[in-house]
């Protein structure tokens, strides 16, 4: 019977029912849920890795010695095991290996919206991209048959679309996989000059047998329609919307295989065929190959290369008319609702320290980046995983002052502590602010190498910060409770004068966590509170002002106390 | 028969995800094809959010476009306006009266816009609109309103049956809550 499941559940299914063993990643939207679906079945030995190159490592060693083996990521995190990515390319596996990566087109949850099929063709490596729950499950099952065929990872590229949307799909049952013993072979794992010379022939001779395979793979497929005056190629969720807006009408071509691409297929396809219309999100991947290959076709210059498409877009740009919907007055002003730090986040205090310190705030990737939202206002520069602490170096060198990075502790454990070394070796001035909020927050609360529980929640190894820091050699190392202003402020001030870098590590769990105690929300005295604002500039969702007064949102507040150390007249009641 | 569409609409942390994980159950036992599409990340942060349910024969896209809407079910009313370029010209929104400040508000930015309802309704749009965040108070929780909005929501589902609802309610609610919510589901149905 078939069940309703969301793609990302779907792909970690496909993972089980291949006899997957082994499963190492890093969170990151919207790829996470697969491997957190991953660690519920016993059968399969999961984990948080550190990072994704970390992950992608963990997972070659694992192929290597003979078990089925996962890394998931997103796309951002991909860039970071590229390292990895390129050479396992030429080493190839033991047993099965299947790599995710989950695009973002549309930004919902991310710093740019890369297309990652360039990463298979620079690579060199198959990559599947499902449309759908059910193909997710069907092409993760059948990308370790692949891997192990062709001797090399394969890449299934989700995106947002497909990993977060639920549709049905027909679940089987497990099939462990055929041991694969490790054999010692240093000409094929060993990837110095002499030896990789000798494989990257074997390289080119794989994709060439793999495009023989996207031939006459059913993967790639070609469904009729009732007007051949034009045809579409077409892959992924984009699939979805072209069978939505124009049904049967026109042939299409499905790629489930983006990489290598069926040249052959895509030629006889075309010869069928008026028009050729490429209908593909983000880069014009399809439509450039085809080009290459002499095919006339039409795609980015109808779709443009930003965001998500839909079925509405493809519509109206096959002339058809698009329904549109209602809409208010045009005097009426909807305000945004821009996502922004939770009641009670402890990230507040010290973003509003910042803030008031009036210094320069290099971010990084979290719930945290939040802090440049207004009204904290207080971060400036925000780039990848990590880049904070590198870039205080850089700033700081340069002869940048009165300068601090800010960095959750699980971005420290990704990235920043190479930056930190950096610091300590070259001895830069300036602030490294971990913000310790003993969680992976942005991502739905995932345990890392700091919190001392593993991905099932039960006892791990715990990286002792300050014990890290002081061990790379940084003689200033303090901790602060970041509901504490005060003792913010002091530690702000005091570390910027410093004449050597220092590190303040500002720890308080996230506020959502199930464990944390919360203290009964506070109420404002409306004879005591002159509604002079003050407290509305820590940007507090559970605070507003009713009437010219403060008024707490008593389902909202959690009684952190932010609030009442900024009012002067004392306004602030209970919490406590 | 033609694919049916039902948005969710609120802020984070209102408890959509109960809402859709819901009606997906309740729409695939009752045989159709399902999509349910939900965003999660940073915009779960107290951000703007939309689920999209779509139902029928067979449904392609996971997402509604601009007038397509068959349903808006909003739990704020900032959130039912803002998505109100997605309801098709005979859709039907429901919603909670509830509203809550964005951002841009608190900080004194923008302000929240006066008489909303009321502009809903000018633009031709069918609305019922409910207290719904009272009701769930009056149920047991102001986590609830997901409920409410249900049971007010299964009116205009007349060709499903009231036992299939209370079976998908079973399905879906931890066990401990489950009289809470069939209390918050019957309160919006019999409002």
């Amino acid at each position: 019977m078939k069940q309703l499941m969301q793609g990302n559940t779907a792909a970690a299914r496909g993972l089980y029912e291949a006899g997957c063993s082994f499963a190492s990643s890093y969170p990151g939207t919207p790829s996470t849920e697969i491997t957190e679906e991953i660690a519920e079945y016993d059968e399969i030995y999961s984990e948080w890795a550190p990072n994704e190159k970390v992950a992608m490592e963990a997972a070659f060693g694992a192929s290597l010695a003979g078990k089925r083996s996962f890394c998931g990521m997103k796309h951002v995190g991909l860039n970071v095991a590229a390292d990895p990515l390129f050479t396992v390319s030429y080493t190839g596996v033991n047993a099965g290996m299947v790599i995710c990566v989950a695009d973002d087109a549309g930004m919902h949850s991310s710093q740019n919206e890369q297309d990652s099929r360039h990463y298979a063709r620079a690579a060199k490596l198959p990559m599947l991209e499902p449309s759908d729950s059910q193909e997710a499950l069907d092409y993760f099952r059948r990308a370790y048959d692949l891997s192990e065929e062709y001797d090399c990872p394969v890449i299934v590229k989700m995106c947002t679309r497909v990993a977060h949307s639920q549709s049905l799909v027909e679940i089987g049952e497990r099939k462990e996989a055929p041991a694969r013993p490790y054999e010692k072979n240093i000409a094929k794992y060993v990837m110095m000059p002499g030896n990789a010379i000798k494989r990257h022939p074997v390289v080119e001779e794989r994709m060439r047998r793999l495009q023989d395979f996207a031939e006459v793979s059913d993967i790639n497929r070609v469904e009729n329609g009732t007007d051949s005056s034009a045809g579409i190629i077409t892959s992924s969720t984009c699939y979805q919307y072209v069978k939505e807006a124009l049904g049967d009408k026109y042939p299409v071509l499905k790629l489930g295989m983006i990489w290598p691409m069926p040249d052959r297929k895509i030629r006889e396809f075309a010869g069928t065929v008026g028009r050729l219309v490429i209908v593909e999100e983000l880069d014009g991947f399809i439509e450039e190959h085809c080009r290459a290959l002499g095919i006339e076709c039409e795609g980015k210059s109808l779709f443009g290369c930003l965001g998500e498409l839909s079925q509405n877009i493809i519509a109206e740009k096959f002339g058809l008319a698009a329904p549109s919907g209602l809409k208010l007055d045009d005097g009426v002003k909807i305000p945004g609702r821009p996502p922004m730090m939770c009641a009670g986040c402890p990230h507040r205090g010290l973003f509003f320290t910042l803030n008031q310190a009036g210094c320069t705030v290099l971010g990084d990737i979290g719930c945290y980046t939040l802090g440049a939202v207004a009204p904290l206002s207080a971060m400036e520069m925000t780039l990848c995983m990590g880049a904070s602490v590198s870039a205080l170096h850089g700033f700081s060198k340069a002869g940048g002052k009165n300068v601090v990075a800010v960095i959750g502790d699980s971005t420290f454990m990704h990235s920043g502590m190479t930056g930190l070394a950096n610091i300590a070796y070259n001895q830069s001035k300036g602030v490294v602010i971990i913000l310790d909020n003993s969680i992976t927050g942005m991502t739905g609360h995932q345990q890392n190498p700091t919190t001392g529980l593993n991905i099932k929640g039960d006892p791990a190894g715990k990286i002792d910060l300050e014990s890290l820091c002081r061990a790379m050699g940084f003689n200033r190392v303090r901790v602060v409770d970041p509901y504490n202003l005060k003792e913010c402020a002091d530690a702000v001030s005091e570390e910027l004068a410093a004449d050597e870098p220092s590190v303040i590590i500002s720890r308080r769990p996230c506020a959502l966590l199930k464990y944390v105690k919360h203290n009964p929300p506070l109420k404002v005295d409306g004879k005591k509170c002159v509604g002079c604002k003050s407290c509305m500039k820590i940007g507090c969702p559970a605070l507003s002002m009713k009437g010219g007064k403060a008024h707490v949102d008593a389902t909202l507040c959690v009684g952190c106390g932010v609030c009442e150390q900024r009012c002067k007249f004392g306004a602030f009641t209970g919490g406590e | 028969m033609t694919t049916k569409n039902i948005m969710i609409v609120g802020v984070g942390g209102q408890g959509s995800v109960l809402a859709s994980k819901l009606l997906g159950h309740l729409l695939t036992e009752q045989g159709h094809d399902v999509k349910v599409s939900e965003v999660h990340g940073m915009s779960q942060r107290g951000g703007s959010v939309v689920t999209y349910v779509r139902y029928g024969e067979k449904v392609y896209s996971p997402v509604i476009d601009k007038g397509q809407a068959d349903f808006i079910v909003s739990f704020e009313l900032l959130e039912a306006a803002r998505w109100l370029g997605c309801l098709s010209p005979q859709g039907q929104i429901v919603t909670s009266t509830q509203q809550i400040d964005p951002m841009p508000v608190l900080t004194g930015a923008m302000t929240y816009p006066e008489n909303l309802l009321d502009e809903i309704r000018k633009s031709g749009a069918k609305v019922d609109a409910l207290d719904c965040l009272k009701l769930a108070e009056q149920a047991g929780s102001s986590k609830a309103v997901n409920l409410v909005l249900l049971g007010r929501l299964s009116h205009y589902f007349t060709d499903i049956p009231q036992e299939a609802w209370q079976e998908s309610i079973t399905a879906c609610v931890p066990a401990k809550f489950l009289d809470l919510n069939r209390k918050a589901f019957d309160l919006g149905r019999n409002a």
